[in-house]
């Protein structure tokens, strides 16, 4: 519309917008003001916003005290690698139906969903049968494995959409122009497609790394992401609430910095579509 | 160099038969237009001899070589597509070069030849810019010079004009004849203009529903339609087409006589009726008449028509114009 | 384009994935199968025999299975309610011009980054702690009684650390639709004489209705299987208070060993999410053509 907002009604949405915004933001800002804090500041009646001791032990402490290093490269690696080989394998997958598609085309993509709506525990107990039997039980590949299972779906799906919005004609020009189908798809098809399948990096990486379940039952010590590490701060050792923080502000943030990003992405990845 | 077969071929799509039978031998170097209505099959014809379609059965061969089940690559041939089809993440340089490249042709080489081509068609000042930044006209030429570099058999174009606005297409259409004059290659051309077939044809196929209706020069169809479909299809407007009482006093089931042949005059001649809407253009005139006991007719005369909406006038058709047609449709 | 050639390229190219979901798929739920007719104890390994239908006896005569399903509901129900109520509204906020109208919307799109594990620590610890957390503080202030969350309120509170986690997707996804909506049906309302009471109802909720069922459907999936937040925060306690039906499984195969069980109880989840999935199937097919 051509109307221009009067401002008065500007300021109220804006108040009440950012209200709400600070409200919904709260937990994320006091996680990170607490992991400057000292233990007993984080603990302290009344709770203090900003005028305390800051101090950057708890970032110290723990990399000192529980090896977070190592968890984060379990969280890169997990990610990385389910992502890397789920494009590997998808994106022919997504080639094949979007540009020759065929009768059980529309069936295939169906199907593929429903394996992403299996509940997890339906599978829990072959899984960590079969992980125990095969020495697979808390190794970093075990899980790239599972992660890269799950996920596939949503990889194939995204690459679907984005490749169906190549005109084919261009691809059709590039055959009449002599290039055979290796040709084409790396002169002509992928260079066309980056911001789709960067868009499909970027949703996966934020899957992977988040993922709360296998993640959780299939690792002990050597294999075990940050999700699972943060998991283990639940047992009452004491109050760790700084040091809590230090750990989640550092594993939470490199993600809420993609997602920011990539706030489209998700739409599409999570709604198979269905909402652009 | 250029002559290219098509025996008994076929096109089914799953249980639908899109074409289902067509002979036709293109002479080398002729400009041939297919020509006809949505859904005649046209363009699927064009894809099937490009190779981006198989056929079902039949064959076809190029310059005698049996190329039915060669991909498109090896046929030799370069396509004009109706969207243009050019790589968006490339300049028009290297766009032009992109088929020399596949070839596997030297860079000295592939440099001159973009640049002949570029030359040839106006685009050598924008061979750094991408097809974004052209316009549409400036993007049809890139088209066209990608499939002018490989030196191809022959040219294939999809209604390459169709996305063009009308002065456009007039310059356009000149500029393609010319082309063909210089290049003296085969030109398949595809087309549901017939205006854009007459003026641009040596030969024109006018197919309907995945048949060949006819086969011959403009003038030959204009003049000598085969049946009701062709008569109808060629000439802008409209054959007028009579059927009933009238048509069967001159012992025919439909009479057809062109909107340029009928004369017509404020006091006598063969039908009288009255002017529903004229169309003034200046350099014409088109009467559209409704005809006493014969229903609507359009009349065409050069220059201007004194003639106005509820005016009554007589039409008669000039001599030896007037087409007859049986109940087949075709002419007696 | 379709063309010999190409078809077996295609085919080729799709085996892969193909194989390997199916792979995913078939395998480890044929085993649960087989696994649920069995007596099967992993501290008693080797003494295996077939049970039939008596692990699924056992599990949905259970009365924790019962309070499982119902807690599992009351979840998904109390996160669907919130997360749609509150996204639909705040769609409509941020579908309005303001002045850091992007900055704000970030901060509402952020929990839906964060990983499960942080936000029900945090939520526990911080906020929801009877004594040093944040609400107990706010309790104090205004002079009542602190509510110990997690003793007394387990399911609630679960609920409540999941619907912050899924209210941005919502939000988002809601928020996506309705700007969608060209104003020009709008304006044409507008000179329809519709007030904004009545273009919400009769143009914007209709334009959303699709949106609206995708997000619900998709969240019941994700939904029904809520697993870390009750694991790292009440650990389905009091008692089975907070307790549904993944953690109900998780709990009878890793906690008790009982293999069969929980196999019976995984095959029942596994049923419940096909019913939900099988609606969701029908809407997202339709946006394939």
């Amino acid at each position: 519309m051509a109307r221009s907002v009067p401002s008065s009604r500007k300021l109220v949405f804006s108040l009440i917008g950012w209200g709400i915004g600070f409200l919904i933001f709260f937990p994320i800002l006091w996680t990170f003001l607490t992991s400057f804090k000292t233990e007993g500041e984080a603990i302290a009646n009344p709770p203090n916003l900003l005028f305390f001791h800051w101090t950057l032990t708890n970032y110290i402490d723990v990399q000192a005290r529980s090896n977070y290093l190592l968890h984060m490269m379990n969280s890169i690696i997990i990610s990385f690698g389910s992502t890397g080989i789920g494009l590997l394998v998808g994106i022919p997958a997504a080639w094949a139906m979007a540009f020759v598609p065929g009768k059980r085309t529309k069936f295939i993509l169906t199907w593929m969903l429903s394996t992403k709506m299996l509940p997890s525990v339906g599978v829990l107990v072959p899984i960590y049968l079969l992980f125990r039997d095969w020495g697979l039980l808390d190794t970093r590949f075990g899980l790239t494995v599972i992660m890269m299972l799950i996920n596939l779906p949503i990889i194939v799906w995204m690459l679907y959409t984005y490749f169906r919005e190549i005109p084919v004609d261009i691809l059709e020009a590039a055959r009449m122009d002599g290039a055979s189908l290796g040709k084409e798809i790396l002169f002509i098809l992928t260079p066309m497609a980056i911001p789709g399948i960067a868009s499909t990096i970027l949703l996966n990486l934020i899957l992977a790394w988040n993922e709360a379940f296998w993640t959780l039952n299939l690792t002990a010590a050597k294999a075990a992401p940050l999700t699972a590490f943060i998991a283990s701060f639940s047992s009452p050792e004491g109050l760790f609430w700084a040091k809590l923080s230090a750990a989640s502000t550092l594993a939470i943030a490199p993600i809420l910095v993609l997602g920011w990003f990539s706030q489209k992405q998700l739409v599409r990845g999570l709604t198979f579509g269905a909402v652009k | 160099m250029g002559n290219i077969r098509l025996e008994n071929v076929q096109k089914a799509f799953g249980d639908t038969i899109v074409i289902p039978d067509i002979n036709l031998e293109i002479e080398e170097g002729e400009f041939i237009v297919f020509v006809g209505p949505s859904g005649c099959g046209k363009s699927t014809l064009l894809r099937l001899i490009a190779g981006l379609e198989d056929v079902t059965s039949g064959r076809i061969a190029i310059d005698g070589r049996d190329v039915t089940s060669q991909p498109p690559a090896s046929r030799r041939l370069a396509m004009v597509f109706q969207t243009y089809a050019l790589y968006p993440h490339m300049s028009v340089y290297r766009n032009i070069a992109f088929p020399l490249k596949m070839a596997g042709m030297d860079k000295e080489s592939i440099d001159r030849r973009v640049k002949e081509a570029a030359a040839t068609l106006n685009l050598t000042q924008y061979l750094d810019r991408r097809p974004g930044q052209l316009s549409g006209g400036q993007r049809q030429r890139v088209a066209i010079g990608r499939a002018i570099v490989r030196e191809p058999a022959a040219f294939l174009f999809d209604e390459p004009l169709s996305n063009l606005d009308a002065a456009l297409r007039v310059a356009m259409r000149l500029e393609i004849s010319e082309l063909h004059h210089q290049l003296k290659t085969t030109m398949i051309y595809v087309t549901h203009d017939q205006v854009e077939a007459m003026t641009m044809a040596d030969r024109i196929v006018v197919l309907n529903r995945g048949r060949i209706e006819q086969v011959g020069s403009p003038l030959e169809l204009y003049h000598n339609p085969k049946n009701l479909f062709v008569a109808g299809f060629i000439g802008s407007p409209k054959m007028n087409f009579i059927t009933g009482a009238e048509a069967e006093k001159h012992s025919a089931h439909t009479l057809g006589v062109r909107p340029e042949h009928l004369h017509c005059t404020a006091d006598t001649g063969t039908w009288q009726g009255t002017v529903h809407v004229p169309e003034h253009l200046g350099s014409d005139t088109f009467l559209h008449v409704e005809v006493d006991g014969i229903g609507p007719l359009t009349v065409r005369t050069d220059g201007e028509m004194p003639f106005n909406y509820g005016d009554r006038i007589w039409l008669t058709p000039q001599e030896g114009k007037l087409q007859k047609f049986d109940t087949n449709g075709e002419p007696l | 384009m379709a063309t010999v050639h190409t078809r077996s390229v295609a085919r080729f190219m799709l085996t892969p994935s193909v194989l390997m979901l199916l792979a995913w798929m078939i395998v480890p739920l044929a085993m649960t199968l087989y696994f649920s007719f069995l007596r099967y104890n992993l501290l008693m390994p080797g003494m295996e025999h077939w049970a039939g239908m008596l692990n699924y006896k056992f599990f949905l005569t259970d009365p924790a299975f019962g309070e499982a399903l119902l807690n599992t509901l009351l979840l998904v129900g109390g996160v669907l309610i919130i997360t749609m109520v509150g996204g639909i509204l705040l769609a409509l906020l941020f579908n309005q011009e303001f002045w850091g109208r992007g900055i704000a919307r970030l901060m509402v799109i952020a929990p839906f980054f964060v990983m499960p594990t942080v936000s029900a620590l945090v939520w526990k610890n911080m906020f929801m702690n009877p004594v040093y957390g944040l609400f107990a503080w706010i309790a104090r202030s205004l002079g009542l009684q602190p509510i110990d969350w997690f003793a007394h309120l387990p399911l609630t509170s679960v609920t409540l650390i999941v619907s912050w986690e899924w209210l941005p997707f919502a939000t988002l996804i809601l928020l996506t639709a309705l700007q969608s909506l060209d104003s020009e049906q709008m304006e044409a309302a507008e000179m329809d004489g519709a007030g904004p009471l009545s273009r919400f109802i009769y143009i914007t909720l209709p334009h959303m209705s699709r949106a609206i069922s995708v997000v619900i459907l998709i969240e019941t999936i994700f939904l029904l299987s809520v697993f870390a937040e009750i694991l790292v925060t009440t650990n389905g306690g009091p008692g089975t208070q907070s307790t549904n039906l993944p953690y109900l499984v998780y709990a009878q195969a890793l906690l008790q060993f009982d293999v069969g069980g929980a196999s019976a109880g995984g095959i029942v989840a596994v049923i419940l999410a096909n019913i939900v999935a099988f609606f969701l199937i029908r809407i997202i097919g339709k946006s394939l053509d």
